[in-house]
């Protein structure tokens, strides 16, 4: 469905399940030049486990309008502009790579709206290399293919994907190219400018958890295990086969591991 | 710091879509000969049928051995998504009944199978598709058939028997102006030779019973989607950009980005008309698959060599083989096929002070290496004579369209040694041309 945000129309994917702001909410917030479509297995299970499930197309992305923001903090206050139209007071929130910072961001400086928080493939800071940069600007399709080999576990560029009759490869190929001109540009130096200092982290009094792939070349296991190290209370999964997009490679892991972490 | 690559076609066509199985270690592909698979409990169950979990349910919509050809095929294609189907004429009427319904209409090139053209001429209008079929290489051609209800674009990337070669290019960009998709039929030229989707089609078929076996003991089809085709922009396709009532209103281009045709095509397309591949059958193509880039050289190869032998030969009026000079799609071939235009051959015998006719039932009839029977694509070299087989339901104006005469003959240069395949040639057509008196 469409929201007005900041006045451009902004696309929520509901999980199958009508929109219901009565309901706890759980927003997924996709990564760098992808979209809601990253998370659909996740948000329908939530969606028909009596959540009111929200996978955002960032602005910019996939269906919704307007420029892709610069900067985590804008991507932030976009989302609660988001959750103010829609009528939603608080909600949990799941981030992937640069969704994890645009979550992470989101719970310390609006903290009374974040009841949970679970941050996958993250890494804080989350440096891109000046080659990646480089060609996100002047030859994006190299780009894309750089985020998509590094991106997966190296297995998967040739062994079984968990979804019947899909190339993941292939798929997640597909939905950068798709990218509208800019926007993984936009994305990465977004990633790349985010230096919060420990007040951010401090600011973080909801549960947290990440969850890291062991075989995640982008955000490392250990590079995330630091950031839940500096999150109270923060809780730690490493699904081992994993890449850097666990709830793709390795999906039923990651809906374990939210199953066993969000609590309506 | 190294730019990253991709694993090569080599290496996709023996790994791709496979790891050793995880319950036995079995390192070749293992036929998972069950119509089920049990549940481990209730709500992975659910959670299975409502496209919350991924696995398989019931080997109609997924198997594990299929989904390894499955995904091997997307991996070759470059295509996010890939559906293994009984036969490649399978794979097109579950095409087209992914995309439309009852008052639908098709463009299609004139150079087609013979299957797929009893298809749309005769038996889809009984259900309301209509199709026009135009000079392939006549951009204007396509152009003017296109219509309101227009809803696919059709061609072969080398045409069987014509050996037209489809400049995916230019069709796929008026395609895209109508804001409908391109599918090409890939059979004759595997991944190994054209990977339509970069060049611009948006959906894929092949009939694997082909080059991808290479061995003739299977019938199957694989169907591939190149999550290239902006559907909602289109607007023509509520099959996949509005509610079904049939999965709980779920909306395919919402559901996934890049495979929203491949996703209806499971989910209603095998699970209401059945067309599945069986296990054993995906497990015999991915033997032939796994040397697909091994063999297709020698097919090339092979089909060169006769190529020159039947081109010098007095009791052939002509040979059609886009590696030609002569052949019309030469320069497209060039472009588009750089390593080969592949290995189906097609030439006129002469009919000299005779008839063509009977001049190929002599040269047929004395050929000992080539096997005559209605197929291609074998390791084993293969003959037929279109005009009385193939493609006998098509009237004189229509074979005419498809570049076939009374005298055509139709070969698939197998990989056996080029001599020994030239000995066999050579034999026929001498008998051949005393038939005809040369």
């Amino acid at each position: 469905m469409k929201f007005l945000v900041q006045q451009q129309p902004a696309y929520v994917y509901t999980g199958g399940k009508p929109f219901d702001a009565a309901k706890p909410c759980v927003v997924f917030i996709h990564g760098s030049a992808n979209d809601h479509s990253v998370w659909t297995l996740q948000a329908r299970y939530f969606a028909h486990h009596g959540w009111n499930a929200m996978a955002v197309d960032l602005p910019g992305h996939g269906k919704s309008f307007g420029e892709a923001k610069t900067s985590i903090a804008a991507n932030a206050d976009w989302l609660i502009n988001l959750l103010d139209n829609g009528g939603i007071a608080t909600t949990a929130l799941v981030g992937h790579s640069m969704g994890s910072l645009v979550a992470l961001d989101c719970a310390a400086r609006h903290a009374s709206r974040v009841t949970q928080l679970a941050l996958i493939g993250t890494s804080v800071p989350m440096p891109v290399s000046d080659l990646l940069l480089d060609a996100a600007v002047n030859s994006p399709a190299d780009a894309f293919d750089m985020v998509n080999i590094w991106g997966h576990a190296p297995q998967l560029k040739w062994s079984r994907n968990p979804s019947p009759g899909t190339a993941s490869m292939m798929a997640s190929k597909r939905l950068l190219e798709q990218s509208r001109p800019g926007v993984i540009a936009a994305d990465l130096s977004a990633c790349n400018a985010f230096l919060p200092d420990e007040s951010t982290f401090a600011a973080i009094k909801v549960p947290a958890l990440v969850i890291a792939g062991g075989r995640d070349m982008m955000t490392p296991a250990k590079s995330a295990q630091q950031v839940a190290s500096r999150i109270a209370g923060c809780r730690t999964v490493v699904i081992e086969e994993a890449g850097h997009g666990t709830m793709q490679e390795a999906p039923g892991a990651t809906l374990d591991a939210l199953k066993g972490f969000l609590k309506s | 710091m190294t730019t990253p690559t991709y694993p090569r076609l080599d290496t996709l066509a023996v790994h791709a879509g496979q790891s050793p199985d995880p319950a036995t270690g079995a390192r070749a592909v293992p036929i998972y000969q069950t119509a089920s698979f049990v549940f481990p409990d209730t709500d992975t169950a659910a959670s299975l049928f409502n496209l919350e979990r991924t696995g398989h349910v019931y080997s109609r919509i997924s198997n594990p051995t299929l989904s390894v050809f499955e995904e091997r095929m997307a991996a070759l294609d470059g295509a996010p998504a890939a559906i293994a189907v009984a036969s490649g004429q399978a794979a097109l009427h579950l095409a087209i009944a992914t995309l439309m319904g009852a008052g639908s209409h098709i463009v299609a090139s004139n150079a087609l199978y013979g299957g797929s053209h009893n298809l749309l001429s005769y038996t889809l209008p009984r259900f309301g598709i209509e199709t026009t079929f135009v000079d392939g290489r006549n951009p204007d051609a396509w152009q003017a058939a296109i219509r309101p209800n227009t809803r696919l674009l059709f061609g072969e990337t080398v045409g069987n028997p014509g050996l037209d070669v489809l400049n995916i290019p230019m069709v796929s960009a008026i395609a895209h102006a109508c804001g409908v998709p391109l599918m090409v039929d890939a059979t004759l030229t595997t991944p190994y030779l054209s990977r339509p989707i970069s060049q611009g089609a948006d959906i894929v078929m092949h009939s694997a019973t082909k080059f991808l076996s290479g061995h003739g003991v299977v019938i199957g089809g694989v169907l591939l989607d190149g999550g290239t085709f902006d559907w909602e922009a289109s607007g023509k396709f509520p099959t996949l950009t509005e509610p079904y009532d049939g999965f709980h209103g779920m909306v395919m281009s919402e559901e996934s980005s890049v495979a929203a045709f491949a996703l209806r095509a499971r989910r209603e397309g095998l699970r209401d008309f059945g067309a599945t591949m069986a296990p054993m059958t995906a497990f015999q193509i991915l033997q032939g698959l796994e040397t697909l880039h091994v063999r297709m050289p020698r097919h090339v190869e092979n089909a060169k060599r006769i190529v020159d032998f039947l081109a010098s030969h007095k009791a052939v009026e002509k040979v059609t083989y886009p590696g030609l000079e002569s052949h019309p799609d030469h320069a497209v071939a060039k472009e588009l096929l750089p390593l080969g235009a592949g290995a189906v051959v097609s030439f006129d015998i002469r009919g000299g002070t005779g008839s063509a006719k009977a001049a190929g039932k002599v040269f047929i009839e004395k050929l000992l290496l080539f096997s005559h029977l209605a197929n291609i694509g074998d390791a084993k070299s293969l003959v037929i004579h279109p005009a009385t087989t193939t493609h006998f339901r098509m009237d004189a104006a229509a074979l005419k369209a498809a570049g076939i005469s009374e005298g055509t003959i139709r070969l698939s240069i197998g990989i056996e040694h080029a001599d020994d395949l030239i000995e066999d040639l050579s034999r026929a057509l001498y008998a051949a041309g005393k038939v005809a008196g040369l």
